[in-house]
């Protein structure tokens, strides 16, 4: 057992490990020199030579490697380019953003997807299983970024009923004070509903659109673990006890496959960071997937490699949770 | 003992006597596979929209109605009508011709990337599998790494230190494709293993090359087909969203991805700007679900 | 374990308990259909009757179609399947549930599959009660514990909380017997309950199964393919082959049973008491496929 904690301790170290290299390999590549990046294109040889020191970059690679890694390890991770704050900050500025999006968007994509699934399943062959079946291929074929648009054509352009670009409507920015970042929450707590709802209309959308892929996943994967369960022979105990359909799917079938909705969660969660890249550039939305790819197209070196940096090590530790609750949960590999 | 009431089909074709030589066997197992893949409407409709796509990219010269990039500054922003039958952009293009011509972008990263990614990811997953510790190691570290990524943000770091061009976002696009295949590989590589016929070619004196590419790869070709068919729908949409972005082609390239973007500016004036090129993409890509999905049944029916 | 004639158990009406007339089930497959069961028709009373025959002859699906658990693409035809004046036949789905448990149990063959893995084993025999009585949950429990004490298991309240992976064989067993005795049904179909579990937990579980059905007068049909152990433990026997029954007998007339198929399975059973040279292997005749027993 501690052997196996060990082994799967030391693949994680590794994988980041790798993670950290490939980052400071893509930096290094990069077309942008760190030099004049920060001191401009005008200045002497002199400040020049004196920074390119300073910044190690006449050191042997291994050297530039070590410094990387012992500079992350202090928590430095640069200085941003576009807005000369510390990179870290500036992500914890506009993470939240992000994050609310991301849970709405799951609370969407499970609250539909994990009951379209297990009927689809139960009902196999009806018309609710052909909905589910294609509910889930236009999940996995339409581009995000044009239902997205699509959605801002009807919803706001023709129907008026959501907001458009931004998290709020424009004259209720910075009304309320940031509190947890959430605007939500911070309307909330400071009361003022007129921005909660602002906020709302203007959250509806891009959740859904960005919760409209996972359910796609969600649902194709509560299917297939519902079918794996009905097939099996406690369920047929279940009917000679004469439970109700609804009594056999939610009471017997579901417990058996929470675990692995739970793990595949952790997963969507993580999906819904990579869909937020494009989602965000079309609602204008201040969050951590337009900063990236602002920074990216930039060139700007600190912010984008730490972006990139953060969203491995987001999805290799998301993963290992996802593992861990698989062994920790399930009550066979208990005792 | 049940007892069947249909008698056996007494058909005396070549198809359906016993094979005695292996292309026999193999035409025959063809002829079935197909059988079954068209008793099933869905799969055949994802076959008929590749073709399609197929013939558009080929003959689309002669399916177009204009010069895709040409521009005509006295007719910009009209919308869907008998002469530009998906309307024109903001600088008079039309739109339906710049969608015709897409295709044969879009076919073109699609192929390339498949073409590389797969003799790729089946080598280093059969290699991972068959050979197992040093090399499985390292390589699945390596495979790990890639994976641990989403696969849009990796191609976007990579494209952005590449430089923002069509070749350089089919390199990245297959940078971050070919993890899936290798794992795929290497799982089916291991399954197989240990088996006895494994052993059997192995005391026979084949070399492990051999082994690998005669005995090994057939057998995680299925899997591999059908994963590879999915993953070209991925692939069309990862181009899309960095042509979206501005990183596939340039303009005037008429990439769809990259279409959709020009197009936004104009979104609640022109929707056709918008909607068009996305039909298409999403058209493209249900196909290529569709047929994976169809060939999975077919070849991989326990999954 | 005696066997006493049927006639003796039947309820004073005269009536079986359960009557099944022609029943065909027929499995609507890729290439063509395929008839499990060819015309079967047997009655029964408060009594232990077996169907014994090989794999493939139809007789877990006789269990299966009584209680329409069989899959949707097969197809159940009959005369007449009714459990005293109930019809089953023609039951919906939802007369169905009122049936099943209350009025027909099922034992299945293995605990290890046939239990829910995440719910603790006492839960699932009280759920089997609270089903049909709706009591409190505390009555259901108090149920569930008397059900384990009449299936001998000693430390009931703690083998209450325990899942199923953590129960032998024939505890399971005998906690599937509780389960399907907690809502007192009036007859059981019990498809192979020994078959999974060691030899020397068989007879204890069936003694506990025994003693519960003749205390309750509650009718059993026993499924198995072991023509010894119905030899001493049932009343009645039928033997199926190819879909159809081929011999009805009273089990301590066994030995001698006059259909070539009885004769050829009885043959071939080694016996202590008996030594032989060579076992007999069965030879089948096909005219069997057609025979039906008188």
């Amino acid at each position: 057992m501690a052997v196996k904690i060990a082994r799967g301790a030391l693949t994680y170290a590794l994988t980041l490990l790798g993670l950290l290299l490939m980052t400071f390999v893509l930096g290094r590549v990069m077309p942008v020199d760190p030099v004049s990046a920060v001191v401009g294109w005008e200045a002497d040889r002199e400040t020049y030579e004196r920074l390119y020191r300073e910044m190690g970059l006449d050191q042997p690679i291994f050297v530039q490697f070590w410094r990387y890694l012992t500079s992350l390890a202090s928590g430095n991770f640069g200085t941003a380019l576009r807005t000369s704050r510390p990179v870290l900050q500036d992500i914890a500025n506009v993470f939240p953003a992000t994050l609310e999006l991301a849970t709405v968007s799951l609370i969407f994509g499970a609250g539909v997807g994990v009951p379209l699934g297990m009927y689809a399943a139960a009902r196999r062959g009806s018309m609710l299983d052909t909905i589910a079946r294609f509910v889930t291929l236009a999940g996995y074929s339409i581009p995000n970024f044009w239902l997205a648009l699509m959605g801002l054509l009807v919803f706001y352009g023709w129907l008026g009923w959501a907001g458009g670009s931004g998290r709020v409507a424009i004259y209720f920015e910075g009304i309320v004070p940031a509190r947890t970042g959430f605007i939500l929450l911070d309307a909330a707590l400071a009361g003022d509903w007129e921005v909660f709802r602002s906020g709302l209309q203007h959250l509806m959308l891009p959740a859904a659109v960005l919760g409209y892929a996972s359910m796609a996943y969600i649902t194709r994967m509560t299917r297939s673990f519902m079918l794996a369960q009905l097939s099996q022979e406690y369920i047929i105990t279940a009917r000679v006890k004469g439970l109700s359909e609804t009594e056999i799917i939610w009471r017997h079938a579901f417990p058996n496959i929470l675990v692995q909705l739970v793990t595949i969660l952790a997963l969507v969660y993580g999906g819904a960071v990579e869909g937020s890249v494009l989602v965000e550039t079309v609602f204008a939305w201040p969050g951590f997937g337009q900063y990236l790819t602002n920074s990216l197209l930039m060139g700007d070196l600190n912010a984008s490699m730490t972006c990139v940096l953060l969203i491995g090590f987001v999805f290799v530790t998301l993963n290992l949770i996802s593992d861990l609750l698989y062994r920790v949960v399930d009550p066979r590999t208990r005792s | 003992m049940s007892v069947q009431s249909a008698p056996p089909a007494q058909n005396e074709s070549w198809l359906y006597r016993k094979a005695t030589s292996n292309w026999q066997a193999r035409l025959q197992s063809l002829y079935f596979g197909w059988l079954t893949f068209a008793t099933n409407p869905l799969a055949l409709t994802g076959l008929l929209i590749i073709l399609a796509l197929l013939f558009v990219a080929a003959f689309a010269p002669l399916i177009a109605t204009h010069d895709p990039i040409a521009q005509d500054l006295t007719r910009t922003l009209l919308p869907p009508g008998p002469e530009h039958w998906f309307g024109t952009d903001q600088v008079g293009r039309d739109v339906y011709s710049r969608v015709v011509y897409g295709s044969r972008i879009t076919l073109y990263v699609v192929f390339l990337v498949t073409v590389i990614v797969t003799p790729i990811g089946l080598a280093v997953g059969t290699i991972a599998g068959y050979f197992g510790g040093w090399a499985d190691t390292v390589l699945m570290r390596v495979t790990d790494i890639f994976l641990a990524f989403p696969s849009l943000i990796l191609a976007l770091a990579f494209v952005a230190v590449l430089g923002p061009s069509l070749e350089n976002a089919i390199i990245a696009m297959t940078l971050t494709a070919w993890p899936a295949i290798a794992r795929l590989a290497r799982a089916e590589t291991m399954t197989i293993r240990n088996s006895d016929y494994i052993a059997a070619v192995e005391l026979q004196g084949a070399s492990r090359l051999r082994v690998i590419i005669r005995h090994v790869v057939p057998m995680c070709m299925s899997s591999v087909i059908v994963r590879a068919t999915l993953n070209m729908a991925a692939i069309i949409l990862t181009a899309a969203g960095l042509g979206f972005l501005g990183l596939g082609a340039q303009q005037p390239s008429p990439e769809w991805g990259a279409m959709t973007s020009s197009g936004r500016t104009y979104l609640l004036n022109a929707w056709w700007l918008v909607t068009m090129p996305g039909l298409a993409i999403a058209t493209v890509g249900l196909g290529f679900n569709l047929l994976g999905d169809g060939l999975r049944d077919v070849l991989d029916p326990r999954s | 374990m005696s066997s006493t004639p049927a006639a003796d158990f039947l309820p004073q009406t005269g009536q079986a308990l359960l009557r099944v007339q022609d029943l065909r089930v027929a499995f609507g497959a890729q290439r063509g259909i395929v008839q499990a069961v060819r015309g079967v028709t047997f009655d029964v009373g408060r009594e232990k009757v077996a169907i014994v025959g090989e794999s493939g002859s139809g007789k877990s699906t006789v269990g299966r179609a009584i209680l329409k658990l069989l899959p949707n693409y097969a197809r159940i035809e009959a005369e007449n399947i009714r459990l005293g004046d109930v019809d089953l036949l023609n039951a919906d789905e939802k007369a169905m549930r009122q049936i099943r448990g209350r009025q027909i149990s099922m034992i299945m063959q293995d605990p290890k599959y046939s239990l829910n893995p995440v719910v603790s084993v006492g839960r699932q025999i009280a759920e089997a009660y609270r089903v049909h009585h709706p009591v409190s949950a505390r009555l259901a429990r108090q149920r569930a514990l008397e059900m384990l004490d009449a299936v001998r298991i000693r430390n009931a309240k703690a083998v209450y909380d325990l899942y199923p992976h953590q129960i032998s064989g024939g505890m399971g067993q005998r906690i599937m017997i509780a389960m399907m005795l907690a809502p007192k049904p009036r007859l059981i179909i019990a498809d192979e309950p020994t078959s999974a579990l060691d030899v020397t937990v068989r007879l204890q579980v069936l003694a506990i199964l025994d003693d519960l059905v003749k205390e309750q007068g509650i009718g059993l049909i026993f499924v198995t393919h072991d023509l010894n152990l119905v030899r001493s433990f049932c009343d009645r026997v039928l033997i199926m082959y190819a879909g159809r029954i081929v011999e009805e007998i009273a089990a301590r007339d066994l030995d001698a049973a006059r259909h070539p198929y009885t004769r050829g399975l009885l043959s071939s059973l080694p016996r202590i008491d008996q030594p032989r040279e060579r076992l007999t292997v069965l030879q089948r005749d096909p005219t069997w496929l057609d025979a039906v027993a008188p």
